[in-house]
């Protein structure tokens, strides 16, 4: 079979537009961006704030302004498309960049998605460690530091593997349940420890929070946060999901497309009231980062079982998605040996703490890699026919690889490589430059491609 | 019978997030918090599951 058959046949149930009994209300979507955002994560980025030495003003007014910034992509740029073709990420990407890039996306997503379960299997382990004593990561180790590290972040890799080997229905449908305990352990645990940090009354919270939990000043070897780099990283660390345009394959099943304004809930949920929790659990620990001590110490065994199930629920889902991608690249191999492959490398990966200390840069990296091909849908659907262009015109033309959508991705891509600025901004001259290339390239190409222009602009 | 698993669910919520308020007033112990915060999680995903 060949790649484009094995592609298609993965993501042959959601081939079609979805119908009109399966669009779901706003309750549904309440659920799905709460569940998807207060996760294993938020127990490493909120510390990783104070390890940087952000002031207390620059990272409320920064989580308020780049989270609101984030529900606006959401609200304008995915969902807008999601409800006008109700067609997820695959179908709609394969009308315009073709089966074979389309193919090359799907890998470079996949080995995303590994490196992504991997920090989160780190994450869990810091809780699994705890009974046996097991020697922290600290914030600037690199490589494995210890054996009862690798042991520990093994046996988990191997529990998350092979529940992905089942599936993952039941795992998704547990994190539906468990967001809103989540939340309450985020909220119960920092609140039990503002006592120890000084606080006395509500009344004196800001003060604290100014001297002993958001100083301002960067523990050794970390690079000084600004309000700037807090606003961009909470608009931008899921930019795979909004800019990037993964979340049509949620919101196409929106009623109407002020659903995607329902982000909010997973925003100022998880990406504030969390992230501030556990920075000041990590401000009450004297500045440890492993996610399970400082659970632990903030609500007791309920914390550590809520980092495991926190990493658990998001590793379990992403290494499926990663297996199912890699699974196109491995002709005749069954889904479950793809999937324990994808397990293994993502263990290894989960080995090295580098990978969740230094989660800011990659979960940046991440949304930064994949925001392009957003772009291009973003691109197609609305710049393209405006301009006299025609969208979908790989489909149209029977094209197995769009040069267009390739050049877009790659060449915005270099570009941002040599821009003399940090990662967490490059997202935003980098989708200027993605829609300029889209438009300039699919210009050419339509020019120089009989019946390529469309007369008519709509 | 869904309605008795709503009352569970909630009062395992509860009890996960309204002893650390009491332990920020002083009024029990760490300790105190973190068991009752542990029978609110048996509690919660016990019920939970069939409210949703």
């Amino acid at each position: 079979m060949s790649l484009t058959a094995k592609l298609d046949a993965i993501n042959e149930f959601d081939r079609q537009p979805v119908s009109a009994d399966r669009i779901q209300g706003s309750g549904t979507f309440v659920a799905l961006f709460a569940g998807e955002h207060i996760a294993g994560t938020e127990f490493v980025i909120g510390p990783l704030f104070v390890a940087h030495g952000v002031t207390a003003t620059d990272l409320f007014g920064g989580l308020i302004v780049g989270n609101l910034l984030a529900v606006l992509s959401w609200a304008f740029f995915v969902a807008p498309i999601a409800v006008r073709t109700r067609l997820n990420l695959y179908w709609q990407l394969r009308k315009i960049t073709g089966p074979q890039l389309l193919f090359v996306y799907n890998i470079v997503n996949a080995l995303m998605f590994c490196f992504l379960a991997g920090a989160m299997i780190s994450v869990a382990a810091t809780a699994v460690g705890l009974p046996f004593d097991m020697t922290m990561p600290g914030l600037n180790d690199r490589y494995p530091n210890s054996v009862s590290w690798v042991i520990v972040v093994g046996l988990v890799g191997a529990v998350v593997t092979g529940f992905a080997v089942l599936g993952f229905d039941r795992i998704t449908g547990f994190s539906k349940v468990a967001w809103p305990w989540m939340l309450a352990v985020f909220v119960a645990s920092a609140v039990a420890v503002l006592q120890q940090l000084g606080v006395s009354s509500f009344g004196e919270f800001w003060l604290v929070a100014n001297e002993r939990i958001w100083t301002g000043v960067p523990l050794a070897g970390q690079s000084k946060f600004t309000f700037w780099h807090v606003m961009f990283f909470a608009w931008f660390c899921n930019m795979a999901m909004h800019i990037g345009m993964a979340d049509l394959t949620i919101l196409r099943y929106a009623r109407h497309w002020t659903h995607g304004f329902l982000s909010a809930f997973g925003m100022y949920l998880g990406h504030f009231v969390a992230w501030v929790a556990s920075g000041i659990l990590c401000a009450a620990a004297l500045g440890e980062i492993a996610p399970g001590p400082i659970a632990y110490m903030g609500i007791g065994v309920t914390g550590a079982i809520a980092v495991v199930v926190a990493g658990w629920t998001t590793a379990n889902p992403t290494l499926y998605r990663a297996g199912l991608a890699l699974q196109t690249a491995t002709p005749n191999w069954k889904r479950w040996k793809v999937t324990v492959a994808a397990g293994a490398v993502t263990t290894t990966a989960a080995m090295f703490p580098a990978l969740m200390m230094q989660l800011l840069d990659f979960v940046a990296l991440y949304g930064l890699i994949l925001m392009p091909m957003g772009v291009v849908i973003f691109a197609d659907f609305w710049l393209l026919p405006r301009m006299g262009l025609q969208s979908h015109f790989a489909e149209l033309h029977g094209l197995q690889f769009s040069w267009p959508a390739a050049l877009t991705w790659t060449g915005t891509l270099a570009v941002c490589a040599f821009l003399p600025m940090e990662i967490f901004f490059l997202g935003l001259p980098g989708w200027f430059l993605a829609v300029g290339f889209y438009v300039l390239f699919c210009y050419i190409q339509q020019l120089r491609k009989p019946g390529g222009i469309v007369q008519e602009v709509r | 019978m869904i309605w008795v698993a709503r009352v569970v669910a909630c009062a395992g919520l509860g009890l996960v997030l309204v002893p650390a308020f009491f332990v920020f007033s002083g009024l029990i112990a760490w300790e105190t918090h973190a068991a009752l915060a542990l029978f609110g999680t048996v509690l919660w995903f016990s019920a939970a599951r069939w409210t949703m």
